[in-house]
């Protein structure tokens, strides 16, 4: 039984370095560095930081991030989402369902998306927090239902699985562009006549830049990024999602609404999972039923390098994002550098395994966990 | 006497086919500290549940403050002023003591008009209160998962009392503390009976229920075997009926005393 005392004689003074290193997000911060290092030694040369190679990975990971902020949270709270992937594959068609087949404004079809997706999320909230059964069951019967009537619908009505024609069918509409246009065009178009970016010296797209604006993909990604982290580190909320991921029954002990919090959170996983659907159909202007597949799992390993704990109650979106970006930069780098692209596993397990080595090591610091 | 501040009535509760609880009574008035005595599985942890929300009584009636109450769970409980500290804390290891010490209770400052959970304000209140019981913290960022046993029982009360209760019920909170806080909570719950809040003590160890208990109930198997007033019984006694009046009398001669 220890004793307090008046000094603090058993407590040794913690270098301030150290104290600013001991963070979640250490593993998903040397992962980056690491990461970015490798590349620049190895790939410099292979286009991979030209303007167009910046925006090919950043586009990528910003994916990746969309939907990692939502497993994050939804993690540290507990639980897990294993329909993520067929939830993606499910928002898309809906949307090219009701904007084209049933030829729906486009603003209407995107928002009844959002409103069955996000239904679904509270579905399997409600049936995992009724149930008390592992959300890991749940959600993998999700998986295969939505993924089932994201190819049985389109096939019934249209006798395709791969319906076309969402970027003409969504011109002119005021909420699309939120998810499927570009901004900052006149900043990258003078970068471009300033010659601090490529042009394009052929073809009937001469003298404008090769990168011509930010996707609002990204935006979504660092908006969800910093709404994520506030939520998480500055809210009552957000002590109520740690706490309920923590101990679900001390939590609910002292008046933590933990069931509430988990289907919200299940709800916010579904939000992600239709912002990242919404924007991959205005970009490839078309919604195919075996989209998203394994985005789930992308998705838990990006929080899981970040530094959260499988089991729940600690974690950190800043972390979750870096895992994101890690895994981005990853896949395309390798491509970039020519690297038989079956390595890309190899590589993902081995920084997959280092990490989760890393954090462990470091949660067991910060939690005295044993 | 004045009305007690809870009334618990012929409470039952039954798990399934096991009878936890088969009608025990007991009152709390303002200011009394009302020990709960008796032998393991004997009911005193699912008594107190049902008091402070987490479980529904199978049957039986609750009257808080004169009026029948009907609490759905713990957040009802404690926003009428019933603060628990359960035997199995209700401490998240992998969260600090101050996110635990507010837990259920965030302060709130606004910017912006938004609503940001106030760290400054929880940091500092808890390393205060956190000195007042004789632990001293590395820093309120501590996670609980690295204070002793017996810390981690003391912030839960320091909790418990700091947000002002009319009700504060203890589970067994010395039975992982060793010396100094033991008397350390033993001073807290005579501080917080004088402040005229009732105060509901589990202990097996009649001493320390003695060195603070105004009255005295005794369950065994799931019924009330008696309430005593301080005065009325001796410390023997209580120990008997907390053996169901068996078994230990024989074994007194050999232990010489000293259970
Ligand atoms: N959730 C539950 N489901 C089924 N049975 C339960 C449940 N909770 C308690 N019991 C049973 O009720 C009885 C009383 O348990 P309780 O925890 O109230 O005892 P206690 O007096 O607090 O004991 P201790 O001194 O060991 O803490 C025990 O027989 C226990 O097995
Ligand atoms: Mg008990």
């Amino acid at each position: 039984m220890s004793d307090a005392t008046q000094t603090d004689e058993r407590i040794k003074d913690i270098s301030r370095l150290r104290k600013t290193l001991i963070r979640p997000e250490l593993g998903g911060i040397v992962g980056t560095i690491a990461v970015f290092t490798f590349f620049l030694l190895f790939a410099f040369d292979s286009g991979m930081f030209n303007a167009q190679g910046v925006m090919n990975w950043t586009v990528v990971s910003a994916q990746f991030v969309i939907i990692a902020v939502g497993a994050c949270l939804l993690m540290i709270s507990g639980e897990f989402d294993l329909s993520v992937g067929s939830m993606i594959g499910f928002a898309g068609m809906m949307i090219a369902i009701f904007g084209v087949t049933l030829d729906w404004p486009m603003w209407s079809a995107i928002l009844i998306t959002f409103a069955i997706c996000i239904a679904f999320g509270a579905l399997n909230g409600y049936i995992v927090v009724r149930t008390g059964l592992p959300s890991f069951i749940v959600t993998l019967a999700t998986l295969f239902i939505l993924r089932g009537f994201t190819i049985f619908i389109p096939q019934t009505l249209e006798r395709k699985t791969i319906i076309g024609g969402i970027r003409e069918a969504a011109e002119g509409d005021w909420l699309a562009p939120v998810f499927g246009s570009k901004i900052f065009g006149g900043l990258f178009q003078w970068l471009g006549d300033m010659g601090v970016i490529g042009t394009f010296t052929r073809g009937n797209r001469t003298g404008e830049p090769v990168v011509d604006g930010i996707p609002m993909l990204i935006i979504w990604a660092l908006l969800l990024v910093a709404f994520g982290h506030i939520l998480l580190t500055r809210t009552r909320f957000g002590n109520w999602i740690f706490a309920s991921g923590g101990d679900a029954d001390a939590a609910r002990n002292s008046g933590v609404p933990v069931n509430k919090v988990k289907i919200l959170m299940f709800m916010f996983t579904a939000f992600c999972a239709t912002v990242f659907a919404t924007c991959q159909v205005m970009e490839f202007g078309s919604a195919g039923a075996d989209r998203g597949l394994l985005k789930e799992f992308e998705a838990i390993i990006a929080v899981v390098i970040g530094g959260a704990l499988l089991t729940g109650g600690y974690g950190s979106v800043i972390g979750a994002a870096l895992g994101a970006l890690i895994f981005g930069v990853v896949q395309q780098g390798l491509f970039f550098a020519g690297v038989e692209s079956s390595l890309f596993r190899v590589f993902l397990g081995v920084i997959l395994l280092f990490a989760v080595i890393l954090n462990t090591y470091i949660r067991r610091i910060i939690t005295g966990e044993r | 006497m004045s009305e007690p501040i809870i009334r618990m009535k012929d409470i039952e509760k039954h798990f399934g086919s096991v009878i936890a609880l088969a009608g025990v009574s007991v009152d709390v008035f303002a200011g009394e500290c009302h020990c709960l005595l008796g032998d393991n599985g004997a009911g005193k942890s699912t008594f107190i549940k049902t008091m402070s929300g987490v479980h529904k009584p199978t049957k039986g009636e609750i009257i808080f403050e004169g009026k029948p109450l009907d609490f759905a769970d713990p957040r009802d409980a404690i926003a009428a002023g019933i603060a628990t500290v359960h035997q199995h804390l209700a401490m998240i290891p992998l969260m600090s003591v101050s996110r635990n010490f507010f837990m259920g209770n965030e302060p709130i400052k606004k910017v912006a008009g938004l609503r940001f959970f106030d760290h400054d304000y929880a940091n500092r209140v808890t390393m205060e209160e956190m000195k007042k019981m004789g632990i001293n913290l590395r820093g309120p960022d501590q996670a609980v998962g690295t204070l002793s046993g017996g810390e981690r029982q003391t912030v839960a009360i320091a909790r418990a009392v700091h947000f002002g209760a009319k009700v504060l019920i203890l589970d067994e909170p010395t039975s992982a503390l060793g010396v100094r806080q033991t008397s350390n909570v033993l001073a807290t719950v005579d501080k917080v009976r004088k402040a005229g809040i009732g105060v509901v003590f589990i202990t097996h160890n009649v001493r320390h229920a003695m060195a603070v208990g105004d009255r005295f109930t005794v369950l065994n198997r799931g019924q009330t075997l008696g309430t005593a007033t301080r005065g009325e019984i001796t410390p023997e006694e209580l120990q008997d009926m907390m053996a169901g009046g068996q078994e230990l009398a024989t074994l007194e001669g050999s232990l010489g005393g000293t259970v």
